[in-house]
């Protein structure tokens, strides 16, 4: 056996405009990974789109029978925002698996010790995640039309809700990034997959805060996804369930706060944790 | 002139309240094989992961090339390759991906980064599996795909951090043919192992270390001579003839004898192996000493360590 030895030697860049080069073209690569990933796993990805489809159907048309929305109005329309923005929710456990199996496998190390930007691996997987998030989005929209959701305040606003919710799950690929670097092993995807359902039914996604206890509907309303949910309704131009409270009141400016501040103070924290990663 | 392509001076690094390194000291010739030798959790990794720049140092400093790994970590990182414990390779896609993955993260454009991962695939004997994933590998198929990300670069300066662990003879024997043929076209290579054997067959000098620090360096050679020579093994049929067996070894090598109660064995260095052999066969055949087994044998890497961390021996270098 022998090993080729004459490869030309890439010199590190110098100045700030070579080195964002770099970094955009690391990140397109490590996207471009993903989309390798999802290219090899056609089944996979299917699955994961249709699984919140499926809590549509189950929960429009095994419960929704039975619960009458307070304000009026038809309940499967009802769930259609909460239910985009628990696909939302569940996307954490993509961006969670990924980052916990690469640090596990030792493969986040091998990039590390590789002369590239430490931002674009999480740059990458950003990426990466938003594509798949927009792609799972546009599946529950259609899913949404054939049960009979609709929006009533025209395609701009619609097109802004769309927008509120992406800018969620922005948030969240930070929160995925900073837990799958923290996590111990990719065995702990499955306490996120279970997290994810208190955090989704403890919100106004599925239920008016309204209708619970005091203390819990509270806790409901200033719930992220409840900001997000409430102010898809609004622009929508659903019945929104009257809370009262000052979070849902103010739903559209903290749709727009929430997902900033998650992006604040996790993506600093996953790019320091990303540079000391060190068992 | 020597250059150097691996200089650490000092390296000291603690997690919470562990030392893993207490003062390690290299200086690696360009070209050359160094082995670091040492048991579990001595600091050789420790030692490799601040030297491939995934770890910092809390004190000390090293440099690659030239670079030092911390202040110019960007331009240590283009000059080696690093092939950890565990094969760090995707495993969902397939090993040719894998290449040119790295290949082009490593910045050798598309089409160099796919000739590239061609002539690796060729050279490690990945060709027909290179577009199947990863994941129906078998352990040394990894392992070399592992190497070949490594080598993607042709890096001047390789590490191995225990690249033969967990891996069968005939894979363990590619492995190290690969290394052979990186150093002799100029790699100047670091390779941790626990095994005296692997860091024989490879290394050109050795450093051996143990609680985060370097008990003892040299060419394999003058250490093996050194920590590596035969010792004589007695068993004794009778528990009650341990302490007589175990004065006459002693006697008869010169060294004081280990007693294993419970194995009924009484061990020494012999040091002129044959003839300390038949002079302990006579001595204790005259003391009474009924032998139920007795040999000379290689000693293991334990003995080598407990011979190296004995009070007598600390610090000392070959």
């Amino acid at each position: 056996m022998s090993v080729p030895t004459s490869i030309p030697v890439p010199a590190v860049p110098t100045g700030p405009a070579a080195r964002l080069r770099w970094t955009v073209a690391d990140a397109w690569t490590i996207t471009g990974r993903a989309l390798a990933h999802w290219a090899r796993q056609p089944g996979q990805v299917v699955l994961g789109l249709l699984f919140p489809v499926m809590v549509v159907l189950m929960m429009g048309y095994l419960f929704g029978g039975q619960m009458r929305v307070p304000g009026g109005g038809d309940y499967r329309a009802f769930i259609m925002p909460g239910m985009f923005a628990m696909t939302m929710l569940f996307g954490i456990e993509t961006t969670f698996a990924a980052v916990a199996t690469d640090t596990q496998r030792g493969v986040t190390d091998r990039f590390r010790a590789m002369p590239m930007a430490p931002s674009a691996v999480v740059a990458g997987r950003a990426v990466a995640d938003m594509l798949h998030s927009a792609v799972s989005l546009a599946v529950m929209v259609v899913c949404g039309l054939a049960v009979g959701w609709r929006w009533h305040d025209g395609p701009g606003a619609a097109l802004a809700a769309l927008a509120l919710l992406l800018a969620l799950r922005f948030g969240l690929v930070w929160v995925g990034v900073y837990l799958g670097l923290v996590a111990k092993g990719p065995e702990s995807l499955v306490a996120v997959q279970i997290l994810v359902w208190p955090v989704s039914f403890l919100s106004s996604a599925l239920a008016a805060p309204s209708t619970m206890p005091g203390w819990l509907g509270a806790l409901a309303e200033w719930n992220p996804l409840s900001a997000t949910v409430t102010a898809c309704r609004e622009l929508f131009g659903q019945t929104v369930p009257g809370g009262g409270s000052w979070a849902a009141e103010h739903a559209l400016e903290l749709a727009v706060a929430w997902p900033l501040l998650l992006v604040l103070v996790f993506a600093p924290l996953s790019v320091r944790r990303y540079r000391d990663l060190d068992r | 002139m020597t250059t150097h392509m691996i200089v650490a001076t000092g390296l000291r690094k603690r997690y919470g309240g562990t030392t893993a390194l207490d003062g390690v000291d290299l200086a690696v010739p360009a070209g050359t094989v160094h082995g670091l030798l040492g048991p579990n959790g001595a600091g050789k990794s420790t030692t490799v992961r601040i030297l491939a720049t995934l770890a910092r140092p809390d004190g000390g400093r090293a440099e690659i090339a030239g670079h030092d790994v911390v202040r110019d970590a960007a331009r240590a990182r283009s000059r080696i390759g690093l092939v950890g414990q565990h094969a760090a390779v995707d495993e969902i896609l397939s090993g040719r991906q894998n290449l040119v993955l790295f290949g082009r993260l490593y910045h050798l454009g598309a089409r160099a980064a796919r000739r590239r991962a061609d002539e690796l695939l060729a050279a490690f004997r990945l060709e027909e599996a290179a577009d199947r994933p990863v994941r129906g590998y078998s352990g040394g198929m990894r392992r070399r795909l592992d190497l070949a990300a490594g080598m993607i670069l042709a890096p001047p300066v390789l590490f191995l951090d225990e690249p033969t662990t967990g891996l069968d003879p005939r894979s363990r024997n590619e492995v190290w043919e690969a290394v052979r043929d990186l150093a002799g076209g100029g790699t100047t290579v670091l390779l941790t192992t626990q095994y005296l054997e692997e860091a024989d067959r490879l290394a050109h000098s050795l450093s051996v270390i143990d609680h985060g620090r370097v008990i003892a360096e040299g060419a394999p050679d003058r250490l093996k001579s050194r920590i590596g020579g035969d010792r004589l093994d007695v068993v004794v049929a009778d528990p009650a003839a341990l302490p007589v067996a175990a004065e006459v070894v002693g006697r008869v090598c010169g060294a004081e004898a280990e007693v294993d109660a419970a194995a009924l064995r009484v061990g020494a260095p012999a040091r002129d192996r044959a003839a300390t052999l038949t002079e302990a066969v006579r001595a204790l055949d005259a003391a009474g000493v009924a032998v139920a087994d007795i040999g000379l044998r290689r000693p293991t890497l334990d003995e080598v360590f407990l011979s190296l961390t004995g009070p007598a021996t600390e610090e000392a270098t070959v």
